[in-house]
């Protein structure tokens, strides 16, 4: 089976900025894909060359197969595009924008499909207002909508939370997750990583146009070697047992395998000290983020 | 199909939605031309025999504001989308460039047919103008207003702000329209200016289009209508190829 989105050598070179310089990357069907990089890395870059708003100086782009340049009919109707900027028609309604939208696509009857898209980002009751008179938040939802309305099997979010009220990451993220389960692709770049670790299966990060990493969510969190316990006692544990002073009377522990805690509770029996309290600290994707952002 | 129509509706209800601004005041405009210059010249001109000023100033006025208008749609659409950024809802879009010229193209057509024929009901009151060619004049009047279409196109792919795009309106597009001999016969003029005038395709949108109406002209009308048939090639030839490479549309 083709992949969702294959980029070969892709290099973009804006005149003073290289913006990207020679991704290669495959995101299968079905996947929860996150990019991640700091600001300026060239993720909107990649977006917009996925989308054929920007192209390529290097390299060839697929979306479902299609080249994004050679078959760019095909390659669009494949594609769903949340852009980065609040963008917005002011001349139409909600609800006009979407019908337009699904006109561009080609679909004439589409009112059952943007009903349920309306409903599922909360937009039902905003539907005949004027763009203009919409919050930022509604605004975006609109956006979103737009993106959905020829229901693409690959979906790309770009910044899609930004400075956005919990409710609507809330709203989003289920009608995204529940699409996702029905086969959409989804593609997110966002600035909250504890959104990406819940929600991508895979994780590529991106800095200064370059991969600086590619794996499963899962690999990238345990990239962290070890694990690290908090804990509390009723007295001074002996040096010899190798804990950390941490914050406000608590110890860290840090330790590669589980069994080690044995050990650890079983010195402290001996020595006579009891465990008040003790708490496991996972390491979250900022971590890593920040590990492989530095190192890179 | 689709795609090209939701797009002409689109841009059609653009203009529409503002019909104050985009139909009636270019309207009004023309009648104060009107008013102002027949009631001057009116005794002291007559251009051809038999007709009077007035007479002959209608086709003019008419033209000119279908010109100016066919210019305004498309270049301040597609300003307006790049400036605001909702340009890209078209461009995600899988509209072909040739889709996108069309809608463009027809809509600025439609708007300037649409300021045209009010102008042309207006001055039913000054003047008794005959009809004698109407396919003569549907014909010049699209392919005219195509030419300023797509060069409102192409203005408004190239500006990246309003005053570029004001530039380009004050520095071509009204020299072309006033230098044409909108108000006057090119014979009155000195020979140097009689020349330059033959240079400028708006001079045979406009001899063209009195031909249509009362049969006198400056040139032959076989003349004006190659013209001004080469020049809608021409122009949306190139407006075309600037779209398919996406001139400053896609970067
Ligand atoms: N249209 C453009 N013209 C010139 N440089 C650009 C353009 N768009 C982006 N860039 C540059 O490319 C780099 C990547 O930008 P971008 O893709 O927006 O990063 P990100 O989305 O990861 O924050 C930046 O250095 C930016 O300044
Ligand atoms: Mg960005």
């Amino acid at each position: 089976m083709t992949a969702a989105l294959k980029v070969t050598g892709l290099v973009k070179q804006y005149r003073q900025a290289r913006a990207l310089d020679g991704i290669d990357l495959e995101v299968s069907r079905g996947e929860f894909f996150g990019l991640l990089g700091p600001n300026g890395a060239g993720k909107t870059t990649l977006i917009n060359i996925l989308a054929g708003l920007a192209r390529p100086t290097q390299g060839t782009v697929e979306v479902m197969g299609f080249d994004v340049a050679r078959e760019y009919e095909q390659s669009r109707r494949a594609l769903g595009v949340v852009p980065q900027e609040l963008v917005y028609d002011p001349f139409f309604t909600a609800r006009e924008v979407l019908r337009v939208q699904s006109g561009y696509f080609g679909m004439r009857r589409n009112d059952d499909w943007i009903e349920h898209v309306l409903h599922n980002l909360g937009l039902t009751p905003h539907a005949d207002k004027n763009m203009r008179a919409l919050s930022g938040g509604m605004k975006r939802r609109v956006l979103v909508a737009q993106a959905l309305v020829h229901k693409p099997p690959v979906i790309v979010l770009d910044e899609p939370t930004a400075g956005v009220d919990v409710d609507l990451r809330q709203t989003l993220w289920q009608f995204i997750r529940s699409l996702n389960e029905e086969g959409h692709t989804v593609v997110l770049t966002t600035h909250y990583l504890e959104e990406a670790e819940t929600l991508c299966e895979r994780i590529a990060m991106l800095k200064q146009g370059r991969l600086v990493a590619l794996d499963s969510t899962r690999n990238l969190l345990s990239r962290r070697h070890g694990h690290q316990a908090q804990l509390k006692f009723d007295g001074e544990p002996p040096p010899s047992l190798g804990l950390k002073r941490g914050q406000s009377s608590c110890w860290l522990y840090g330790f590669q395998e589980y069994v080690q805690l044995e050990t650890l509770l079983a010195g402290l029996r001996t020595a006579g000290i009891r465990v008040l309290e003790m708490q496991l600290i996972e390491p979250d994707l900022e971590d890593v983020f920040t590990e492989i952002i530095q190192n890179a | 199909m689709t795609g090209f129509s939701t797009l002409l509706y689109k841009e059609l209800l653009r203009f529409w939605k503002v019909a104050f601004q985009t139909i009636l005041a270019p309207i009004v405009t023309a009648m104060l031309y009107l008013l102002i210059f027949s009631h001057v010249l009116e005794e002291r001109v007559q251009v051809y025999p038999g007709i009077s000023y007035t007479t002959f100033l209608v086709p003019g006025l008419i033209m000119m504001s279908m010109l100016q208008n066919a210019f305004a749609n498309s270049s301040s659409s597609l300003i307006q989308s790049k400036i605001t950024g909702n340009i890209v809802f078209v461009l995600l879009a899988p509209l072909s460039y040739l889709e996108f010229c069309a809608a463009y193209l027809l809509a600025s057509v439609i708007r300037g047919v649409v300021v045209g024929v009010g102008v042309g009901l207006a001055t039913v009151w000054f003047t008794d103008l005959p009809l004698m060619h109407p396919v003569w004049l549907l014909a010049l009047t699209v392919l005219s207003t195509g030419i300023l279409a797509a060069l409102g196109i192409i203005a408004g792919m190239w500006a990246d702000k309003f005053d570029q795009l004001a530039a380009f309106q004050n520095f071509l597009i009204m020299p072309l329209t006033f230098l044409s001999g909108v108000f006057y016969s090119i014979h009155s003029l000195p020979p140097f200016w009689q020349a330059l005038s033959h240079w400028n395709p708006v001079f045979y949108m406009i001899d063209g289009f009195r031909w249509g109406f009362f049969g006198h002209s400056d040139v032959a009308p076989g003349l004006s209508l190659l013209v001004v048939g080469a020049s809608f090639v021409a122009i949306s030839g190139f407006t075309l190829l600037l779209l398919r490479h996406g001139y400053k549309l896609r970067y």
